[in-house]
């Protein structure tokens, strides 16, 4: 049909804040297929990483470029689902119905949309909850349902499961999983290992704002190539 | 406390031209306020999401000018709709119209620079994730003003507040004409300077009645709200 | 809304008078007469007499209706109104403590007590704010051979206020001041207040009435503001004005044809 928006492609992307370096000379390629996992100590600036791929911040140098050159594709076709949810004051619906018509969605066609993206994570039966009173699972997977219905080519998600109990993090990895299933590319920050090992193809190891390593899952973990890496994945986290 | 039960009994002594004073002052009042609401919440709401040169300059403008005296409002109101400044023509100078006016432009700086605290402290949760969506700055500020309307509620009641207790400006571009321009709180400074104080008290009473009741009114309405939207 | 519907019926027109006038409550008893017969309604703007003559210069008034005969004749001489009526006329008290500490209780001659006023020096609370009243009172002390602003003290206070509020002020300081009848009659903060001298001829408080000059202001409503006009000097009007008692004591003196 309408041709990808990846490969992603950062050259030398730099980004530092109140004069403290949080990223530097990152260059990296995001390709379609693989899930990404970004995997880092608190504070290696996955979550700054995260925002500069999918456009929220600027790097102070370095270039941030797609394969599409339309940014208003560009936009539509990614979604992003941060670690503490952010629902507008309506029921749990609207905020769907609300994702959509920002979106250019037809009015005729948005409740139809959002209520299928409810049952995709289902939530069908919460529909006209408010969504601030929802539990943080309940809320996490609501923004799963809202980038759901964008049918975004590129998922980027930001510790999603932080912030929630076991049996809620089980649940938005079940969701994060059939995402990545039905095509759509899912790039996730994380510092949970197990987590990583659970949903992740392949893993780029970030560490005071570097890229040390970039390996596929099970290497990584088997053989992890700089000496930094395993002293993470032991439990050593290294002094910032 | 005798002062306060002869001005009370002496305002129910008062019927239809009570009535008709308090009928004034709230239409005045109240409309203003929809109209300083109308222009200054988009107006803070833009403040508050958009970044622009000298935005911090027009802030502290806007904060300042909340602090505007009414009596100088008054005046300039005056001096531009008297039938010898620039909008003479349009016969508004001793109107409730005039009134309308010049308490719209005393309110609006209220409430856009309270509505702009409000929806930049909005903002700051709201921003990424509205961004994210591809929200455009208008359609945010929008937003955003829809989803804090319950915070936003209170700048408001401040703007009626303001506009129900000012003397200064409807005293000038109203001219308190007796059955025309006269509200509640004209009518009180002119029962005071006639010495008539039990009156004037009584006056004031309702006047302060009026104000908690659509006070405690907006109070109810938020808190059912909330309970309902979260 | 009840207002703009009367108005359309047979028009409306601003009269710009003074509050003293408006407080004596004059305009409650005679505008309602005058309405039911001419259905004009009258809308009067109290403000003191040099704010009314200034709204008449602006064009923001149609009629102008105020007792400082010196103003009018300026305001006539700038060609701002087309002719000066007498209207009618009531006097002016000298209010004082009842405890009299000037001696000025029912001396006959005004300015006598003013003198004397001064010489006790006991408080003496003056408008101050370009009303008919105050230049009464300026003149006065002109009278009494005595420059005000240069000699004045302490026991003078310049309040800058309404006939009201200037009243208030002076109950509350237990002071001398200059009141038209009407306003005192109708006031009811008195404190220890009683009037002290009245009925010296120079007292007497004159109401002069204008069209303002539609040939400046092309927006004057000159044929309504002339009904008016026309009115209050008919014998007609002049009966209302004469009729209006405060406690039964008439409080203003119809005089247009004397």
């Amino acid at each position: 049909m309408s041709a990808s928006i990846l490969p992603l492609a950062l050259e030398n992307v730099s980004y530092a804040s109140n004069g403290q370096p949080i990223i530097s000379s990152v260059s990296l390629a995001i390709v379609a297929g693989p899930s990404t996992i970004i995997l880092g100590a608190n504070g290696a600036g996955k979550s700054v990483l995260m925002r500069l791929m999918h456009g929220l911040l600027a790097p102070a140098s370095g270039t941030v470029s797609w394969r599409e050159k339309d940014m208003g594709r560009v936009r539509r076709l990614q979604a992003m689902v941060f670690q503490r949810p952010v629902m507008l004051r309506r029921s749990a619906l609207a905020n769907v119905v609300y994702a959509l018509a920002v979106a250019g969605v037809p009015a005729g066609e948005r409740e139809a949309q959002a209520l299928a993206a409810l049952d995709e994570v289902g939530l069908r039966h919460l529909a006209q909850r408010p969504a601030r009173v929802l539990s943080g699972g309940e809320q996490q997977r609501l923004a799963l349902a809202r980038a759901w219905a964008l049918h975004p080519e590129v998922l980027f998600l930001d510790e999603p499961t932080a912030n929630l109990d076991p049996g809620a993090v089980r649940e938005i990895e079940t969701v994060i999983k059939a995402f990545d299933a039905a095509g759509t590319k899912i790039v996730m920050a994380t510092h949970n290992l197990g987590q990583a090992r659970r949903l992740g193809d392949e893993v780029i190891y970030l560490q005071a704002g570097r890229v040390m390593e970039r390996a596929p899952i099970e290497q990584f973990f088997a053989r992890p190539a700089t000496a930094e890496a395993a002293a993470f994945m032991k439990g050593e986290l290294p002094w910032v | 406390m005798g002062a306060i039960a002869e001005g009370l009994r002496r305002v129910l002594e008062l019927d239809r031209e009570l009535w008709h004073i308090v009928a004034l002052s709230l239409e005045v009042s109240l409309s203003a306020v929809l109209i300083a609401t109308a222009l200054g919440l988009p107006l803070g709401a833009l403040l508050a999401v958009k970044r622009f040169a000298g935005r911090r300059t027009v802030i502290v403008l806007l904060n300042a000018l909340m602090g505007l005296p009414p009596v100088v409002v008054g005046l300039l109101i005056y001096l531009l709709l008297s039938r010898a400044g620039p909008l003479g023509e349009l016969g508004l100078l001793f109107t409730p119209g005039a009134m309308v006016i010049a308490q719209s432009v005393l309110v609006l700086p209220i409430i856009a620079a309270l509505a702009r605290q409000t929806l930049e402290d909005a903002w700051r949760e709201y921003e990424e994730q509205l961004r994210s969506l591809g929200a455009r700055e208008l359609e945010a500020a929008f937003t955003l003003i829809w989803d804090a309307r319950f915070s936003l509620v209170t700048a408001v009641l401040a703007g009626l507040g303001r506009a129900a207790a000012e003397v200064g400006a409807v005293m000038i571009v109203g001219g308190n004409i007796d059955g025309v321009t006269r509200v509640m709180t004209t009518a009180i400074a002119l029962e005071t300077s006639k010495g008539d104080l039990p009156l004037a008290l009584g006056l004031g009473f309702v006047l302060i009645a009026l104000v908690l009741a659509v006070n405690a009114a907006a109070q109810l309405i938020k808190e059912a709200a909330v309970r309902r939207y979260g | 809304m009840g207002v703009a519907l009367a108005a359309a019926l047979a028009g409306f027109i601003t009269v710009a008078s003074t509050t003293s006038t408006e407080q004596s409550g004059l305009f409650k008893h005679l505008l309602p007469i005058f309405e039911k017969k001419t259905g004009i309604q009258v809308r009067v703007v109290a403000v003191g007499t040099g704010q009314a003559l200034d709204i008449g210069r602006r064009g923001d008034a149609d009629v102008v209706l105020v007792h400082a005969k010196p103003l009018e004749e300026k305001f006539m001489a700038e060609g701002q109104g087309v002719k000066r009526y007498d209207v009618m006329y009531n006097d002016f008290v000298l209010i004082g403590p009842k405890s009299d500490p000037a001696h000025v209780q029912g001396t006959k001659d005004v300015a006598v007590a003013f003198r004397k006023i001064k010489e006790a020096q006991a408080p003496f609370v003056s408008r101050g704010d370009r009303s008919g009243t105050h230049f009464a009172e300026l003149k006065i002390w002109r009278l009494a051979g005595i420059d005000i602003a240069r000699e004045k003290g302490a026991w003078y206070r310049d309040t800058g206020q309404g006939m009201g509020p200037a009243l208030n002020t002076a109950a509350a300081m237990n002071a001398h001041i200059l009141s038209d009848r009407g306003t005192w009659l109708s006031f009811k903060n008195r404190g220890d207040l009683v009037i002290a001298v009245e009925g010296d001829r120079r007292l007497y408080n004159q109401y002069g009435v204008m069209l303002v000059n539609p040939a400046k202001h092309p927006n004057v409503k000159a044929k309504l503001g002339q009904a008016f006009i026309d009115w209050l000097i008919s014998p007609e009007g002049q009966d209302a004005i004469a009729s209006y008692r405060i406690n039964g004591e008439q409080l203003f003196f119809p005089n247009a044809h004397e």
